[in-house]
């Protein structure tokens, strides 16, 4: 016992100062956690003053012809062809097959992710859910295979039945025999690109609609359909809207499928079964091998052009997605 | 007082077809297949589309009158919207059977041995299959992926750990921009390594620079996934190693991450296989090669699937062949990284 007591003599450790600071090693911590946190911050800001200081000279010489102008010509000194840079017709073209992608996958999503939440039996929910997701991983290289080889055979006698039989409607007209590599077979394999991202957000919100609105709707003599109807699509809508809106702009910025399977063509076209439409993302790759430095200029703003307008469409859907899963709660 | 065991109670189903409804509704669906190839004699509509849509509508009816005898009118929106549904979901899964058997079946002709053992470099894109192979592309592909993930896991871990540990005054900001970024088209994200590496800081063509490239579009996938994952961690065990006299900074890198360890790597290979299969930033950035490139930093190197995407371009019949290949090999990376990722996050539920 004496030992011991001598052993400490007298030095008694000193106790520790209590404080509400953050110690030396925190305050290195929190540090490096934030700024590793605004790593998204950096790298957005990055890249739009980056293509917009690269893009910056054509931006300025082409004024809003940059946007309106359907001509896309890095012009010839010698012969006194005219710079013509404009992605008018791009712009068009990049809406026209996002929105036929959005029209052909938003009924099949949806119907998929009803599926998975009220129809399927349960043994099958969990390996369809992860087959669906399985589709999202498929590089899209692949479909840009897939739907060259495979799908446009069938994709043209699609198209010519819809000529055939609804040809009077104004954009199923043909001024040409053409129809393969059209703005409808890119939107087909669009479309398919984007089934998972919607089904995937649809099928959460709908899996958050309340068990007593759903109980509360059978008891009130509700079938399944009648229930779905007037308790999960009204409660799913805006979710669902957030989600086709993510697909959207997933559509608009998808680059190599549909530099594979679309004819790039410097003219708005509103016929959507003629071989003829355009894509702001597959005109940089089609440019980009052979672009001089103005030129390479010119595909870095429309670069700029196609970040600002998918970010904003993000933006968008984010916003509604958000909105929608806090109100569910 | 009797307390009742419910878990041995077996919930009714009352509304469950028996048997007999069973074998009444195949053989509806059994008439419909069979009436298919009558009607389609006597309709114009022919081939395989006008089949399938003769049995949809045929299918359609017979459903719908077999619940109206059931349950009477009013159920005929209800059964009619039960067919689509389940047609939606067929409609998914047939693209999605179609792709992975055509790149499979046409893929295996031209993936021998040698394709894992050559490269390019002598071989005409369009010689047989014995020759050449995609050596380099393979290579590539891990060079410029194990880079990536080198420059984006630090940096999306950290984000993560913003979001859940620190949870700052611009939590939200950040949460809504990495959530943007996520949408950033890779095409743009190829563009931007191009402006900054290759023409501003005159870095030529390399493995780097692809690197760079495809961490832009991982660091929102990691990031994310790590989030989902550090918030599952229970609380309890953050305020243990406070409570035992840690600093946070120790709590978090003793407590909290080494509990989502096994979350973390699957964020990691949920990103390596987002990006695995970018093609459009590589072509901007790698350029392609026919030639193993050992060295990332300097000239061009190849990757699989820009291997795959210049095979298809020169048209010739062999190539696209051995483009097929290309896709295979890359598809069965991808699915390899997928069922992995699942497999990881599986068990920890």
């Amino acid at each position: 016992m004496t030992t011991t007591q001598s052993s400490y003599n007298g030095v008694v450790p000193k106790a520790r100062e209590i404080t509400t600071q953050p110690r030396f090693s925190d305050k290195v911590f929190r540090f490096v956690v934030t700024s590793g946190g605004f790593t998204s911050l950096i790298i957005l800001s990055l890249i739009a003053v980056f293509l917009l200081l690269q893009g910056f000279p054509v931006l300025r010489d082409m004024g809003f012809g940059f946007i309106t102008g359907f001509e896309w010509n890095p012009g010839d000194v010698d012969n006194g062809v005219p710079v013509q840079f404009g992605i008018g017709a791009m712009l068009i073209g990049t809406l026209l097959v996002s929105v036929i992608g959005l029209i052909i996958a938003l009924p099949i999503a949806v119907g998929t992710a009803l599926f998975l939440t009220y129809y399927a039996p349960e043994w099958i929910k969990k390996p369809l859910t992860i087959t669906v997701d399985l589709m999202a991983a498929i590089p899209s290289v692949i479909y840009g295979l897939w739907g060259f080889f495979v799908l446009m055979p069938h994709a043209v006698y699609w198209a010519k039945l819809l000529h055939n039989y609804l040809g009077f409607l104004p954009f199923f007209k043909m001024p040409a025999d053409v129809f393969e590599r059209s703005p409808f077979i890119a939107g087909i394999v669009v479309g398919i690109m984007i089934i998972p991202i919607i089904t995937a957000i649809s099928r959460e919100v709908f899996s958050q609609v309340p068990l007593d609105r759903i109980q509360a709707a059978y008891a009130l003599g509700a079938t399944k359909w009648t229930m779905i109807r007037s308790v999960v699509l009204p409660f799913g809508s805006s979710g669902v809207a957030g989600g086709a809106m993510l697909g959207l702009g997933r559509a608009m910025g998808e680059t190599i499928a549909i530099y594979l399977v679309l004819n790039i063509y410097f003219a708005p076209n509103f016929q959507v079964l003629f071989s003829a439409g355009g894509n702001v993302a597959s005109l940089i790759v089609s440019k980009f091998g052979e672009a001089g430095d103005y030129e390479l200029r010119g595909l870095m703003a429309a670069g700029l052009i196609l970040f600002i307008v998918t970010l904003l469409v993000n933006f968008l859907s984010n916003a509604i997605v958000k909105r929608t899963s806090r109100t569910g709660k | 007082m009797a307390t009742i065991d419910y878990s041995s109670v077996k919930p009714q189903k009352p509304w469950r077809l028996d048997s007999k409804q069973l074998a009444i509704n195949g053989g509806v669906f059994l008439l419909a297949v069979l009436l298919t190839p009558v009607v389609l004699n006597i309709t114009p509509l022919n081939g395989k589309l006008g089949a399938s849509f003769i049995f949809v509508v045929l299918a359609t009816i017979g459903n719908t009158v077999l619940s109206i005898v059931r349950q009477g009118f009013k159920t005929i929106s209800t059964s009619i919207a039960a067919t689509f549904i389940y047609l939606a979901t067929a409609l998914v899964l047939l693209p999605l059977a179609s792709v992975l058997f055509t790149v499979a079946s046409k893929g295996i002709t031209a993936v021998k041995l040698n394709t894992f053992t050559q490269d390019m470099r002598i071989t005409n894109p369009d010689a047989p299959f014995t020759e050449g192979g995609a050596l380099h592309a393979i290579l590539g592909t891990f060079e410029i992926v194990l880079i990536a993930t080198i420059i984006c896991v630090p940096l999306g871990v950290l984000t993560a750990l913003y979001l859940t540990e620190i949870k700052g005054r611009f939590e939200n900001l950040v949460r809504f921009l990495v959530q943007a970024m996520s949408g950033v088209p890779s095409i743009v994200a190829g563009l931007f390594i191009y402006t900054v590496l290759i023409v501003t800081l005159g870095i030529n063509y390399s493995g780097i620079a692809g690197a760079f490239a495809l961490s832009i579009l991982m660091l929102p996938t990691v990031a994310r996934t790590s989030e989902e994952v550090l918030k599952l961690i229970p609380n309890d065990l953050r305020e243990a190693g406070v409570a035992l006299g840690a600093t946070q900074w120790r709590t978090v890198a003793m407590v909290v991450v080494p509990a989502a360890k096994s979350g973390i790597l699957t964020a990691v290979i949920l990103g390596v296989s987002r990006v695995a299969g970018e093609t459009a930033p590589l072509l901007l950035t790698i350029l392609g090669n026919t030639t193993n490139n050992l060295n990332p930093f300097s000239g061009p190197i190849a990757a699989l699937p820009l291997y795959t995407f210049s095979l298809m371009k020169t048209g010739l019949d062999v190539a696209i062949s051995r483009a097929w290949g290309g896709a295979l090999i890359l598809l069965t990376l991808v699915l390899i990284l997928f069922i992995t990722a699942r497999l990881l996050s599986g068990k920890k539920r």
